[in-house]
């Protein structure tokens, strides 16, 4: 008898388009995303697919590799980007089911960016904490463009600094989130000599964060050519696992963020990180890592987005630990 | 009613540790450390570096007292992470002292020669730029943490060993 892993959607019905890029086919239904691909299928449910695909929208495909889950995501080659379905899942890899494709990184990411435009129903937005947005599920309800079209802010040299990418008020459209409602809101206080006037520049990074209005997104600050410092707020579970093809240094600035460490190549679990204000901890180039933060919290990530590294990342040669002692 | 939320910071005076749960990888590749003990354990004004990514570097520092006066080629930024903290900023006057190709920041041996730019008082959470080409002293009436954003230098210190859990 001939068997399919083929389940049942009717895009008539639920109202949601099918998307195909090279041998990959993605489907919705009510509560969930199918994969298709010529070895295999996979189903996530569809907040968790959304959730996820939006970072790597925002992203850019960001440094590496970002699991939407344990067999799905991107590999970015900083020019191209590879989607696989079991690349990275030690089962599927030794099943010989897995499977990958490349694409140029414009034609991944307008379907990643059509996929969201389409899929996303009017009450949900995938960049918020799961108490501050409506249900995911349900047939074609309308869509939420202002929401996944939101651009992460990003300073050529620093927050605020005039010409800059400037910081966050009630004005211009961020009010202090519901979690950070006690953190202080004051400035800096600047004192300019005549003549001087517009040489200091500082700003309150701490009331800055408590008014983002999304998670596990983060901006860049403030920047020393390609130090980015990238602080964000986090809050129920990174939606993807990250993994990481360069080191990549956190510090806890509130509250606490439970880290799940896997290996990055075979998801096998390595360790795992509780950091409390003040924590200082590197993820290792040859892992994968997913937050859970039971509060919304600050976090700052800080990248080194140097060409040099994409070269060494290439090359293989970029270094697999932050420092040896 | 809305559910209501206290937002936990630390502090040099208080401060707890997170930590690893080793499963199968080495604790050391982690480079754990906390930037409250690292200022907690050292000296006023060393700078020590908690974070590294090639000669990037995050540097916690003790503030503590009247800072010696720096200067930099590049921009660097600071953050108060608890306690207030003052930035004096002074023209350098004499700019022969630096060296574009010296990454890092450097300490003047005497007051700038140059003209009072300014200051900032910082309390926590704020961030200061300290631009590139321009003096700069710290000021605290208490001990207090900084984070500073720079380039490895002459005053970076690697206290590894020391600070790491391993």
């Amino acid at each position: 008898m001939k068997s399919t892993l083929k389940m049942k959607v009717d895009s008539n019905v639920t109202g949601f388009k099918v998307f195909t890029i090279g041998q990959f086919r993605f489907e919705r239904c009510e509560y969930f995303a199918y994969i298709y691909w010529p070895l295999g299928s996979h189903m996530m449910p569809v907040d968790a697919f959304l959730r996820a695909t939006m970072r790597d929208i925002a992203w850019g495909f960001f440094y590496g590799t970002v699991n939407f889950d344990d067999v799905i995501g991107t590999i970015n080659h900083y020019g191209t980007v590879d989607l696989f379905a079991g690349t990275l899942n030690a089962e599927y890899k030794a099943g010989g089911k897995d499977y990958l494709e490349t694409f140029p990184s414009d034609v991944l990411m307008k379907l990643l960016v059509d996929i969201q435009n389409d899929w996303t129903n009017a009450a949900f937005d995938p960049f918020a904490a799961p108490q501050e947005t409506g249900a995911a599920w349900g047939r074609k309800n309308g869509s939420n463009t202002k929401a996944i079209s939101r651009k992460r802010q990003t300073a050529k040299r620093m927050i605020g600094v005039p010409g800059d990418t400037e910081t966050r008020t009630d004005a211009n459209g961020y009010p202090v989130n519901r979690a950070f409602l006690d953190v202080d809101q004051s400035s800096p206080q600047v004192v300019e000599e005549p003549g001087f006037e517009n040489r200091i520049h500082a700003f309150n990074l701490f009331a800055f964060l408590s008014r983002s209005d999304v998670t596990w997104n983060p901006s860049v600050v403030s920047v020393i050519r390609q130090s980015l410092l990238c602080p964000t707020t986090e809050e129920f579970i990174l939606p993807i696992e990250h993994g990481n093809d360069r080191v990549e240094w956190f510090l806890q600035i509130s509250d606490e963020i439970f880290w799940e460490i896997k290996d990055g190549k075979t998801g096998k679990i390595r360790a795992n990180v509780v950091m409390k204000p003040g924590d200082v901890c590197c993820m290792p180039a040859d892992i994968r890592h997913r937050g859970l933060s039971p509060k919304r919290s600050m976090l700052i990530v800080w990248e080194n987005g140097s060409p040099e590294i994409m070269e060494m990342v290439k090359a293989g040669t970029v270094p697999r630990v932050g420092v040896e002692f | 009613m809305s559910a209501q939320y206290t937002t936990s910071f630390s502090s040099i005076d208080s401060y707890e540790k997170g930590g690893v749960q080793i499963i199968d990888d080495d604790l050391k590749n982690f480079v754990f450390s906390n930037i409250y003990e690292v200022a907690a354990t050292h000296k006023p004004y060393e700078r020590i570096v908690v974070g590294k990514n090639l000669d990037y570097t995050l540097e916690a520092v003790r503030a503590e007292g009247t800072s010696p006066w720096y200067a930099c080629a590049h921009d660097e930024f600071v953050i108060a992470m608890d306690h207030n903290v003052e930035v004096h900023f002074m023209e350098l006057g004499d700019t022969s002292k630096i060296d574009d190709e010296q990454d890092g920041s450097f300490k003047l041996t005497a007051q700038p020669l140059g003209k009072k730019i300014g200051m900032v008082t910082l309390s926590r959470g704020h961030m200061a730029m300290l631009p590139e080409k321009t003096a700069y002293q710290f000021r605290a009436a208490k001990p207090s943490t900084l984070l500073l954003q720079t380039i490895l230098g002459q005053e970076s210190l690697e206290r590894w060993t020391e600070i790491c859990l391993k």
